[in-house]
């Protein structure tokens, strides 16, 4: 029998960008929180600028829970099940905003209405067969004011390309109006990056400085960023990148409002025979405890909210929790991440520091920013060039065919050429489909004993050729920068990923979404969730500012309906 | 194809020591490389630049001294410098198979014995006694899998495929590990070395710096507990 502990009002299971966010909006409110967490504090002392232990052994994500619930995934329901080595996501206060990228965006207008839009413009029959994309249950208008909240409070380095409407060309003309600048200027460019950003202009297009949650000059007593070049798969030496673990956990804490349970392995989420959440069980050094709350708040990576629903089986929810009406897992996406060109310039480019959220940005073929009338697609990709290198990635590049891949002529060819190679990223729409679903793993299972997530996807016609242009385009792009080599790389698979989406979409319709447009579940109303996992479309950029939004929106409409929810 | 004149030295010493292995007939299958190494004279540490060898770790001489020679053929000391055998990237991977590579452990052991045994079998001499020529011709009958039949438990490309890119990392990684020896991997790819805050003058096109030749834990603001754990 687990251990029952004291009430409180509401648990947040999992604190990294998504739950991490949620704890200071309902801390300002006077309401208790309980934080539980699967991974540890760290802090900036173990954050090495090691790329042996960091990017290749994985360090930030070893001997952590995710590790050991890696989903299993196949391409279609015939087809069969193989499962990754890891899991990219680390557990830890903070999460993976720990060794992310921190590029912090914020979705075009477009991805919030890809349905309403497409038709208006190009005809219902422009929607892919198959697909089950809706448009949200509200327009970018309504997120504004929350992205601008996330943005000042965490810190993001920007420029602005439209406020309140005024257009401003060095920043991106393509942004929905924004109702104040960020909080920094830019990080700041590369002789590289300058290079690549006059070619780009020389090609008509508009290239811009993307966004990024590191500072770029000293911010709330956080250091300005050092550029020193290991924070892809690393966490910062000097707290410039921006995680929940430094600013909103933190500020909670101090208010007395949040309590933080480290290696907090949550294995249900329960409920009493009204189908409402009593609270939450977890283990913790084998020990059970049973932590009761008025309002649970899942805020778990994309796999694991919809395993942890799935998992949940009740009375009330014999199929799972909020599954009654069988959408939860459904409508999972995966960004399309893959699909990058790589480029050989003959120079050095002197890019062996830097970060990847340094770089250099187009969007003129991202979502709808372009005219789709005489093409076979919908949707588009972001453009992304930056300054990243580190030797051992450095020294393994592929020789563009030009020499065997070992022994002295590759020495002599990496020698000469290890600084002048730059691999784009891409990111493109990705839509929903019928096929394309989470849910439990019929065999493989986590140590305890529970099922591990499945996915079944694969990209379809509408993604593949979206990844077509876009390598096609960020070809032009090199070689009018001076590339005198480039690579298109594969697409790759849907396997389990950084940017996941979906699985417990947000939307109006219960038949046909597990989170109601406040995110809070539509069969259980004291139940909310946070995460990518709520996102109905992907947009062409990576997800966290829109999933800290989210989360913030969620937690505020909590603290001010917090009768009407706990009724 | 220039060698380094130090190992030519010791092929020169193992050939006149005898050809006890060309003329040892060859079981079938998988020789062990314990007996296939007695084949050759007990010799010998590598000759190594600046002095002797580390001592091994995980792997047996034999094995070491086998790893070695891969390696050496893999990243060449060569008119364009050192490569992995003056980075150490044997003594890099020996270690790691103690720590984090130690579930590879039996893949090197078997991997290695295969490997000697398809040389014994298909070029009757041990890998050590063959020229470079010959080294990397038995390395891409590996690399391409027409090795397979010579008894390589996995497919014999994955097996090299493996030591590559422990290979690269023993010679690129940080010197922490027992590899990249004062930092010869990074001076042969003209990298500039860690540098924890890096000036728009670092960034600039054309900027020539100065390598730092320092490991990330030259400085006491890093905790070594989790790199400790995969070293060792």
């Amino acid at each position: 029998m687990p251990t029952n502990l004291k009430p409180t009002d509401v648990v947040v299971v999992g604190l990294g960008a998504a739950g991490g966010i949620s704890v200071l909006p309902l801390a300002q409110a006077g309401i208790d929180v309980v934080g539980l967490e699967a991974g540890t504090w760290l802090t900036k002392k173990d954050f090495a600028p090691d790329e042996i232990r960091n990017n290749v052994r994985d360090w930030p994500m070893s001997v952590q829970k995710a590790q050991q619930e890696v989903p299993t995934h196949r391409l279609n329901a015939k087809a069969p099940t193989t499962r990754a080595g890891s899991h990219p996501m680390m557990n830890a206060v903070g999460g993976t905003t720990l060794h992310y990228w921190a590029q912090s965006w914020r979705l075009n207008p477009w991805d919030f209405k890809v349905v309403s839009e497409t038709t208006k413009r190009y005809g219902a029959s422009r929607i892919p067969k198959g697909s089950t994309v809706e448009d949200w249950p509200f327009g970018i208008e309504e997120l504004e004011p929350y992205y601008d909240k996330v943005e000042y409070e965490t810190g993001v380095s920007g420029q602005a390309g439209n406020i309140k409407g005024a257009i401003d060309q060095r920043g991106n003309i393509f942004e929905a109006p924004r109702s104040r600048a960020y909080p920094m200027p830019p990080l700041r460019s590369t002789g590289f990056i300058d290079l690549m950003t006059s070619a780009a202009r020389g090609l008509g297009w508009h290239p811009f400085p993307g966004p990024a949650s590191i500072n770029s000059r000293p911010y709330q007593n956080r250091s300005a960023c050092m550029y020193h070049g290991f924070c892809n798969k690393g966490g910062c030496h000097v707290d410039a990148k921006h995680g929940p673990h430094l600013t909103t956990i933190p500020r909670a804490q101090e208010m007395g409002r949040l309590k933080v349970v480290t290696r907090a392995h949550v294995i249900s989420l329960d409920v009493d025979a009204n189908g409402r959440m009593t609270g939450v069980t977890y283990v913790t050094d084998g020990q059970e405890f049973f932590q009761p709350a008025k309002v649970v708040l899942l805020a778990g990576y994309t796999y694991e909210n919809s395993r942890m629903l799935l998992l949940s089986k009740s009375k009330a929810f014999p199929n799972g929790l909020s599954n009654n009406h069988g959408q939860v897992g459904r409508h999972y996406m995966s960004h399309g991440q893959s699909a990058s060109v790589t480029a050989l310039f003959p120079f050095n480019l002197n890019a062996w520091y830097g970060l990847p959220a340094q770089g250099v940005a187009v969007d003129n073929f991202a979502d709808d920013n372009f005219d789709h009338g005489a093409l076979d697609y919908i949707g588009g990709g972001n453009l992304w060039v930056m300054s990243d290198r580190r030797p051992i990635s450095a020294a393994s590049m592929g020789t563009f065919g030009r020499t065997p891949n070992w022994g002295s002529e590759w020495k002599a060819f990496v020698m000469k050429n290890a600084d002048r190679t730059n691999t784009s990223y891409l990111q493109k729409t990705t839509l929903p489909y019928e096929s394309n679903f989470l849910d439990l793993d019929p065999t493989v299972k986590d140590p305890l004993g529970f099922p591990v997530c499945r996915i079944t996807a694969d990209f379809q016609d509408n993604e593949r050729k979206v990844a077509a242009m876009a390598q096609e385009r960020m070809t032009e792009w090199y070689n009018a920068a001076g590339a005198i080599a480039t690579q298109a790389n594969p697409i790759g698979s849907m396997n389990v990923t950084t940017h996941a989406y979906g699985g417990t979409r947000m939307g109006r319709n219960p038949e046909t979404n597990v989170v109601n447009e406040w995110g809070f579940s539509h069969e259980v109303p004291n139940l909310g969730i946070l995460g990518a996992s709520v996102m109905g479309t992907s947009g062409a950029r990576n997800p966290t500012l829109t999933v800290q939004a989210l989360a913030w929106r969620t937690a505020e409409y909590l603290a001010k309906n917090w009768k009407n929810v706990t009724i | 194809m220039a060698d380094d004149p130090k190992s030519v030295s010791r092929r020169d010493l193992l050939k006149h020591a005898g050809l006890a292995g060309a003329a040892l007939t060859l079981p079938s299958g998988t020789t062990p490389l314990a007996e296939a190494e007695q084949a050759r004279p007990a010799a010998t540490a590598p000759a190594m630049p600046g002095g002797k060898r580390e001592p091994v770790e995980n792997l047996t001489a034999a094995e070491a001294d086998l790893l070695e020679a891969i390696c050496a053929r893999i990243i060449p000391s060569d008119a364009n410098g050192p490569g992995a055998r003056e980075a150490r990237a044997a003594h890099f991977i020996d270690r790691a198979l103690g720590g984090a590579l130690k579930d590879q452990r039996d893949t090197y052991r078997s991997g290695l014995a295969a490997l000697a045994a398809y040389c014994l079998s298909s070029r009757r001499q041990p890998f050590l006694e063959l020229d470079a020529r010959n080294q990397d011709s038995v390395l891409i009958d590996v690399e391409t899998g027409a090795a397979a039949s010579g008894g390589f438990p996995a497919a014999s490309g994955a097996f090299f495929n493996m030591v590559r890119t422990h290979t690269l990392q023993g010679t690129f990684g940080d010197p922490f590990y027992g590899g990249n020896k004062d930092f010869v991997g990074w001076d042969l790819i003209g990298y500039p070395g860690i540098r924890l805050n890096v000036t728009p003058e670092d960034q600039r096109l054309g900027a020539r710096l100065t390598p730092t030749h320092k490991s990330a834990y030259d400085t006491a603001m890093f905790n070594k507990a989790e790199a400790d754990d995969h070293a060792h």
